[in-house]
């Protein structure tokens, strides 16, 4: 029997699917109500209630008086992160492996890596517009002062960089959780919740017990969170944290460990389809 | 157009899911350029077959090949030439019609005219809606556009015109008869006989996980199966003649009341052969059971 011979797809299309996949997935993001309200403006929203509930509240000690808002900007960041990158991203996927969506790839020639860089892209996108959003409030509402040296902008840089991904990344892993797209909500926002409640977001780390601190520290949120405090407190802050110190190496650490397994995951489960389910 | 190897080739497809078995040895082949109808009923196998040769699932043994590839093992250069249109939509779709088509125009090679597949499936006046507010024709009309975008050698069509009303459903027929002359090959399953006659070169009935019968349309269930009936009333009782000579019986009869001849069509065809499987199953379990 004669095979039929089949022509080779042209190189460089994976990447080039990937932006065009970037542009796709941020316009549908935008266009999805709830979405964008539980993991775009939620983290502004939260950042405005704490900000008029305790504004006559001093965060910082006595000599030094720190605003709510400047208490909570690097906490909000830090949930942005997780909220654009991880909670999204499983919410989502869950979601188009339930309505069949990620089928009708699976009988398409769409690279599995576009369709990541697709999803990673959008991460990153929304998630610069929400810092962007969340700086400009913090500092034309809330009158918080912005740092103006270039280290510190360089530390949010690669914290930003380095958490989004890592939050992306975990998203994707956790996407294989949920059993149904529908029940993606109900498992995937108590994790999303509970890390951030231990993680230094909405509670002062500092006065968290021991314990629940070295819980929070095995999670990478509250290294996000950490990071985003070095960058935004004011100096004299890092007598606070744990050890006295910012552990900015700490920071880098546990979250690229995080993005690793994550990556692990994702490579082991992820497929376009359960055969034969 | 070369008589090449057959675009298609399935021998004794088997699946089994734990003690079910849902493919029981089924064998056929798809030439080039010709459009295959497989029919029966619910839950007969035919998805499962076709999701196999889509590369959705595996078999359990037996061998398949669709364009001289292992559907288990073919790559992105493969489906590049695969159009497939699945049973069921459900996305979402915050898009519209014409952004989802360029999308998906891009992952082709070869991908055809976007304007000319939203007109070819009749969507012109939905062309800027968000998916997800069509009507359901209207949606599993996008899925067929989908399907034909990346210019396919081979197209799969599995219950395609599901929610069609019956103009969309002719103006279906027309583009797929259009893909035929372009010489695109099709694997179709479909409920409705008259759709399986219309587009259909040969076709294939599936009853039980086996095959029960195979051929031209105009040649399923055999020359027995086609035997004319002659129906007529006379003194208001209503007689039937099944018979090979239905002139000469009607010159005979001469002018009775509600004189019809009556060709069976491919849906009595196919309800005699499903029909006739079905007794053969439930006497053969009968049998085990004593």
């Amino acid at each position: 029997m004669t095979t039929t011979t089949i022509p080779h797809l042209p190189a460089g299309r994976t990447l080039r699917l990937g932006v065009s996949r970037i542009g796709y997935e941020v316009k549908t993001y935008f266009r999805q109500g709830d979405s964008v309200f539980f993991t775009f403006l939620f983290p502004l929203v939260m950042l405005t209630i704490f900000s008029v509930a305790f504004s006559e509240q001093n965060f910082g000690p006595d000599d030094a008086p720190l605003s709510a808002a400047a208490f909570y900007l690097p906490g909000m960041l830090a949930a942005g992160l997780l909220l654009s990158g991880l909670q999204n991203m499983a919410i989502d996927i869950a979601g188009e492996k339930g309505d069949g969506t990620l089928k009708r790839f699976a009988g398409t020639p769409l690279p599995v890596l576009s369709y990541f860089i697709g999803k990673i892209g959008q991460v990153f996108v929304t998630g610069v517009l929400q810092a962007v959003a969340l700086l400009l409030v913090a500092r034309f509402v809330f009158q918080v002062s912005l740092p103006t040296s270039f280290e510190a902008w360089l530390t949010f840089g690669w914290v930003f960089v380095l958490g989004v991904t890592t939050a992306a990344i975990l998203g994707i892993a956790l996407s294989g959780l949920p059993r149904s797209g529908k029940s993606a909500t109900a498992v995937i926002i108590p994790i999303v919740l509970v890390l951030q409640f231990i993680s230094g977001v909405y509670l002062n780390f500092a006065q968290l017990p021991s314990w629940l601190q070295n819980i929070a520290s095995v999670f990478p949120l509250k290294w996000m969170a950490q990071g985003m405090r070095a960058v935004f407190l004011p100096e004299g802050y890092e007598s606070i944290e744990v050890g006295g110190v910012w552990n900015l190496e700490g920071v880098a650490l546990v979250t690229a460990i995080w993005l690793v397994v994550g990556l692990i995951v994702t490579r082991i489960t992820f497929r376009w389809i359960r055969k034969d389910s | 157009m070369t008589t090449s190897a057959p675009v298609v080739s399935v021998r004794d497809l088997r699946k089994t899911y734990g003690s079910f078995t849902a493919l029981d040895g089924v064998s056929f082949d798809i030439a080039r350029g010709e459009t295959f109808a497989l029919l029966g009923p619910n839950g007969a196998g035919k998805s499962t077959t076709i999701e196999i040769l889509e590369g959705y699932r595996d078999r359990s043994s037996g061998e398949a090949s669709v364009l001289g590839i292992d559907p288990s093992k073919g790559g992105l250069d493969w489906k590049a030439q695969l159009g497939i249109v699945l049973q069921s939509t459900g996305e979402s779709g915050n898009v519209t019609v014409r952004e989802q088509l360029t999308h998906f125009a891009g992952y082709y090679p070869h991908a055809r005219d976007v304007d000319d597949v939203i007109a070819a499936v009749g969507l012109e006046d939905k062309q800027k809606t968000l998916i997800r507010k069509l009507s359901g024709g209207q949606r599993r009309r996008v899925d067929v556009a989908l399907g034909i975008i990346g210019r396919p050698e081979l197209l799969f069509l599995d219950e395609p015109t599901t929610g069609f009303d019956p103009e969309a459903r002719r103006q279906f027929w027309d583009l797929i008869t259009t893909l035929k002359t372009e010489g695109t090959t099709i694997l179709l399953t479909t409920h409705y006989l008259d759709e399986a006659a219309h587009l259909g070169d040969r076709a294939g009935v599936i009853a039980g996980g086996r095959l029960i019968d195979i051929g031209a349309i105009d040649e399923l269930g055999g020359a027995d199966a086609r035997t004319p009936v002659v129906r007529w009333r006379e003194n208001g009782v209503l007689h039937e003649e099944r018979t090979t000579t239905p002139g000469a019986l009607v010159a005979r009869l001469g002018e009775p009341d509600d004189l019809q001849v009556i060709r069976p069509s491919l849906e009595d065809i196919y309800l005699k052969l499903v029909g006739d499987h079905a007794s053969e199953t439930s006497l053969t379990h009968e049998g085990a059971a004593l």
